[in-house]
């Protein structure tokens, strides 16, 4: 086996492992890790293929931000989980059963296809000339501009959504009202009194 | 070298793996959360793999917008699960049923 061989097991069995025990960690903390152990997995898989750019997108921004965001909810809400898993038991023929018909059907495709005569793999880009995160920018900016900006947008509205949907105003703490301040009046706030030597406040 | 079949099963394996975390944690949102990231990380392998068997990054390029609106929706989603937490004080599935409008 080739050391390309033996990295795509390791990496493949990474990611199985960690999908597997996201789903079955009765802990949803470890669940997160576990899904951050398949993404990582996942990285060395796209690596392996050659897309380096994207490898390293998954690993920056998803394992980064997107799995912190998760273990920081995991971890703000103070919810009983033992009591969400007390079910679960309920649960397991329905989805062993649908897993496996699933899995049937995607025996049954990988038994049937084939490739038709005459077909050319189109010729792989030679990395020797341009990288691949190069060549992926050229492709994004020439012929996927408009997509590229609008998944941006789609990332402005998914930001301004979840700010507006978390947003609270709280009233039993201070805060301060610039208003309030600037209106305020000396007249009503200072008292000048003429304190005899010797004598203070009283 | 490995080839597109070794990637292609390991996509369908993690994709079994996400329905299968679906069904069985319909309780608890946080985890159904999670358990659509991983489908679509098997899209995402599948998609790669693809784009580099057949030499076309137009694969890849599809990756990054599956990731974009993967991310916004984990953000909304928690946002959702968040507001929701502060409103009833449990995350539970069946309570959903009480957002209306």
């Amino acid at each position: 086996m080739t050391v390309a061989g033996f990295a795509f097991y390791v990496f493949a069995a990474t990611v199985l492992v960690g999908g597997f025990f996201t789903v079955l960690s009765k802990n949803p903390v470890h669940s997160v890790l576990w899904l951050i152990t398949a993404f990582i997995g996942a990285t060395g898989l796209f690596v392996l293929a050659g897309a380096e750019f994207i490898a390293m997108l998954l690993m920056i921004v998803y394992v980064g931000a997107v799995m912190v965001l998760f273990l920081f909810v995991v971890m703000m809400l103070d919810v009983d989980f033992a009591e969400l898993k007390a079910g679960m038991a309920k649960y397991v023929p329905i989805a062993l059963l649908i897993a496996a018909i699933l899995t049937v059907e995607f025996a049954m495709i990988f038994g049937v296809w084939v490739t038709a005569d005459g077909v050319t793999m189109l010729p792989a880009p030679a990395l020797g000339e341009v990288g691949n995160t190069n060549a992926l920018g050229t492709l994004i900016y020439d012929d996927y501009l408009l997509l590229f900006q609008l998944a941006g947008l789609i990332l402005l509205v998914a930001m301004i959504g979840a700010i507006v949907l978390t947003l609270r105003h709280r009233k039993d703490i201070k805060r301060q009202d610039v208003v309030r301040q600037m209106m305020r009046d000396p007249k009503d706030s200072i008292r000048m009194v003429d304190v005899k030597p010797g004598q203070g406040l009283g | 070298m490995v080839g597109l079949e070794h990637y292609l099963g390991v996509a369908a394996a993690l994709f079994v793996i996400g329905i299968f975390g679906l069904f069985l944690n319909r309780k608890n949102i946080i985890v159904l959360l999670m358990s659509i990231e991983l489908m679509l990380l098997a899209v995402n392998i599948n998609l790669v793999a693809f784009s580099a068997w057949l030499g076309d990054l137009t694969g890849q390029v599809f990756t990054m917008f599956v990731l974009t609106v993967a991310a916004a929706e984990a953000a909304i989603g928690l946002a959702i699960v968040v507001s929701f937490y502060r409103r009833r004080g449990s995350i539970a599935v069946e309570d959903v049923n009480v957002l209306k409008g």
